[in-house]
């Protein structure tokens, strides 16, 4: 048996409305039934555009948000339904590492107290100084100095704080560490220190990982399985290599196009694969393939019909009708994916307001000649309109409304917004303080990130 | 003659009460016509702050600027603010990595861009209307009728900066500086913009100022590189020249450093030790020193100089630079 089993598992979040936020007016389906399996000692990696739900199902199998459906079993039990008392049992053995190393830190507080406090929670260590000796050990195996133990948060550099991060997980010897965008906030020379110390401790600690990123050559680098995910579902999972070698999902297909590789020769040869339009509101996911409405290869079916993750052989699954048909080349392209297209899908665009379809012209498009085929592309725009409706509900919690009030002071005139804009960033600001805010929620000691606040808030709110 | 000329442009921060700070210590490179020149480099190494001199969008108070910048033989450094004002407008343009705050949110998008076309372009009434649906149509937006009623907000993050690329173009600019255009969008919208940008450089011949952090990105668009760490150029060359042949240890690191898509997974990373905050002044020495593997006493011996220790037009600032081994080396 795997050592963590998630089946069909959903996070969905009400959206409220009304003045009390007393009315549900729909939900985001944030995560909308994910199956999967992580062997012991092995790494899976989620991949996936912003959105798609990969930090929700993270907190979702450490109960930081609340599971709607579906089964998360670790080591043969069931944590979706334990009671909290508990789950805080099994708290220790799963740890998260988060992106952003200082925002989940908190800075009044200096590095041996960040580590022990989690340490005492979970009773390690019968004394301080026990816990301390601890401490010292994790610290050297995660590449930091002995005299860290008395320093601030802030005297790190981030790979430094990421490290950090990383010693706070293994202090509470975990089995399973969720990381979630481990790296995306370091400079690139810094992210390689950090994911070879991931591989390090993986060797010799024997610990198991499920890694979350956007990055997909982050998570190629050090998966043995990968997982993708759109609109809070898989749509391929596959061995690293197989997947990179035979990616079968169009959106895999697409994905893996689109990822810049930093040498010339290869951006040089390359066939771009270009989506048109945007990722969909998960409050208002497509019916049918939640990919139809910006798959090259779409059909009357996939409207209809929801494509269930299925073996198509050595552990290589894939979420399509058409993934067969679409491998052996006799699929016809539906939609451009290519230069000649551009055309076709103005004509389109007059037709009717459609909010997802742009069609940018791909690099390298000579030898598909579907391209130039008619598209039967008839999306109702009542359709698109609700998209645009729900998109403007989950744009809600954003920042941007709480960003207009201080913007409507620029001057008007877009050159004018851009300078006062240019002349802010030049201000080193530092980030935001609200590690308090953070502190507040976190009755268990090893999650005071900082957005948990908000998440807990919009529950209970 | 080169479209912008810069050289040895500095940007020292002199706030009260603080230490000065040198941004940008020191950077020269040219940008042609129609030619896509790429300002690489990690956070923090002065490439926004390069932008911003060019741009003159720095604040007035507290800065010190130094060196050269031409455009079209005329001085943008020393240039008064009306005119370049007007340069901005119309020969010069910029976008930024967050185009939601370089929107103005309580303004309709069609507003926003009729107006740089009345102010820049002289269009009034409908023409103005008709030309910035066209603009909008141009850059990809598809229904741009319905979206130029719409609130920078109603827009997706890749839809805004398409917005903004309209705004940028909307006077058909010479030169374009990019600063991190894609960095807050997802990789297949990033994709897009991309491609929008190789398109307008091709089809407009504008020249293209690409600033990013992302090696990839530039392997892909940039005819010329410079690599710039601590606020100095340390290696430009040509794309295939760089990538092939990184001779810089930074730019050498760096490229070890990145896990690859096309890498057979097991192949470990080679880091660079330390991080950015190790570094010494250049007036010192290389402020690479710290981190580098090729370090020898004369790196400390002030600034090292600008060399072509490999080929022609291939740029290096290191005074070891990673170089083939001799045959005899390898033989023996
Ligand atoms: N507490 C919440 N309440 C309501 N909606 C939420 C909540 N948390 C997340 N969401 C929504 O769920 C969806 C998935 O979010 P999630 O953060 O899991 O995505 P992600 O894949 O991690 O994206 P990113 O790459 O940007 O981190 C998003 O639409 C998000 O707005
Ligand atoms: N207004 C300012 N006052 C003082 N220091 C500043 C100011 N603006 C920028 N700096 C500093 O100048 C240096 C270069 O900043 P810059 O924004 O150019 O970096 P960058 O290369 O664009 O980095 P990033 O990739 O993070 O955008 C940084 O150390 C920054 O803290
Ligand atoms: S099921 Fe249809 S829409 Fe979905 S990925 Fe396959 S072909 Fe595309
Ligand atoms: S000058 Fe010296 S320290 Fe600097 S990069 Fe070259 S070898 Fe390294
Ligand atoms: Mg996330
Ligand atoms: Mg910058």
């Amino acid at each position: 048996m795997s050592l963590l089993e998630l089946d069909d598992v959903k996070v969905h979040f009400p959206v409220r409305k009304g003045v009390l936020f007393n009315r549900t007016v729909g939900h985001v389906y944030a995560v909308d039934g994910v199956s999967l399996k992580v062997e012991a000692g092995q790494t899976y990696g989620l991949v996936g555009e912003s959105g798609c739900g990969k930090t929700t199902l993270g907190r979702g199998v450490l109960r930081l948000v609340d599971i709607t459906d579906g089964e998360v079993v670790f080591d043969g039990t069931d944590l979706a339904k334990l009671p909290e008392e508990e789950m805080r049992r099994y708290r220790r053995r799963l740890q998260m590492v988060f992106q952003d190393p200082l925002g989940s830190l908190n800075p009044r507080q200096n590095i041996e107290s960040i580590l022990s406090e989690g340490m005492a929670a979970h009773g390690i260590g019968k004394d301080q100084d026990e816990r301390r000796e601890r401490i010292k050990e994790i610290l050297a195996k995660v590449g930091l100095p002995t005299n860290a133990l008395s320093r601030y948060p802030h005297e790190f550099s981030g790979g430094q704080r990421q490290r950090i991060g990383i010693a706070r997980a293994l202090v509470l010897e975990p089995d399973v560490i969720i990381c979630d965008e481990p790296v995306s906030a370091l400079d690139v020379s810094v992210q390689a220190q950090v994911i070879n110390l991931l591989e390090e401790l993986q060797e010799s600690m024997g610990l198991t990982y499920l890694v979350i990123a956007h990055d997909l050559a982050v998570v190629r680098h050090i998966s043995d399985v990968i997982g993708v995910m759109y609109l809070g579902s898989l749509v391929e999972e596959a061995p690293s290599d197989a997947l990179y070698a035979g990616p079968k999902h169009p959106y895999t297909k697409a994905l893996m196009s689109a990822v810049p590789v930093p040498d010339p020769e290869v951006e040089d040869r390359r066939e771009r694969i270009l989506l048109q339009g945007d990722l969909p509101s998960p409050a208002n996911p497509p019916a049918g393939c939640r990919f139809h409405t910006r798959c090259p290869w779409a059909q009357d079916r996939c409207a209809a019909e929801r494509p269930v993750l299925t073996d198509v052989g050595d552990g290589h699954k894939v979420a399509c009708h058409f993934a067969a048909e679409i491998e052996a080349g006799t699929l016809e392209l539906t939609r451009p994916t290519g230069i000649e297209a551009v055309t076709e899908t103005k004509a389109v665009a007059a037709e009717g307001p459609d909010a997802d379809k742009v069609a940018i012209p791909a690099q390298s498009s000579g030898d598909q000649p579907a391209e130039k085929k008619a598209e039967k592309q008839e999306q109702d725009s009542a359709e698109a309109d609700a998209l645009a409706k729900a998109d403007a509900l989950a744009k809600a919690d954003a920042p941007v409304e709480a960003d207009a009030p201080a913007k409507a002071e620029a001057p008007a005139g877009a050159d004018e917004a851009a300078e006062a804009d240019a002349l802010a960033k030049t201000d080193d600001v530092p980030p935001a303080d609200d590690a308090d805010a953070g502190k507040a929620d976190a009755d268990d000691a090893d999650a005071p990130e900082s957005d948990a606040s908000g998440a807990e808030s919009a529950k209970t709110g | 003659m080169a479209l912008l000329s810069v050289e040895e442009l500095s940007v020292t921060f002199t706030a009260k009460g603080r230490k000065d700070s040198t941004a940008v210590d020191g950077v020269s490179f040219d940008v042609d016509q129609g030619q896509v020149v790429g300002l690489v480099g990690e956070s923090g190494c002065g490439k926004s702050v390069t932008s911003l001199a060019l741009m003159g969008l720095l604040p007035g108070k507290g800065v010190k600027v130094g060196g050269r910048a031409e455009f079209d033989g005329k001085d943008l450094l020393s240039m008064s603010p009306r005119k370049l004002r007007d340069m901005r407008g119309s020969q010069l343009a910029m976008i930024f990595q967050d185009p939601l705050s370089s929107l103005n949110p309580v303004v309709p998008i069609g507003v926003q861009v009729t107006e740089i076309l009345e102010r820049h372009r002289g269009l009034k009434g409908e023409a103005a209307r008709k030309e910035a649906a066209n603009l909008l149509d141009r850059v990809g937006i598809p229904d741009p009728t319905r979206r130029l009623k719409e609130y920078p907000h109603q827009l997706s993050g890749g839809m805004r900066q398409r917005a903004l690329i309209a705004m940028a173009v909307a006077c058909a600019p010479r030169l374009l500086i990019a600063d991190e255009p894609t960095t807050a969008l997802d990789v297949t919208i990033q994709a897009q913009i991309l491609e929008l940008l190789k398109e307008l450089v091709d089809q407009e011949g504008t020249a293209l100022l690409m600033i990013t952090h992302d090696l990839g990105v530039v392997a892909g668009l940039c005819d010329q590189v410079n690599v710039l760490y601590a606020g100095r150029a340390v290696e430009s060359a040509g794309r295939r020249e760089l990538f092939a042949h990184p001779t810089h240890p930074y730019a050498h690191g760096l490229l070890g450093s990145i896990p690859r898509l096309d890498a057979p997974r097991g192949e470990p990373l080679s880091p660079i030790r330390g991080s950015i905050n190790d570094r010494i002044a250049w007036a010192d020495g290389c402020a690479f020193a710290p981190r580098c593997d090729y370090y020898t006493m004369e790196c400390l011996t002030g600034t090292p100089e600008l060399t072509e220790p490999r080929a022609a037009g291939h740029q290096v600032r290191c005074v070891n630079p990673v170089l083939p081994k001799p045959k005899a080396e390898v033989s023996a």
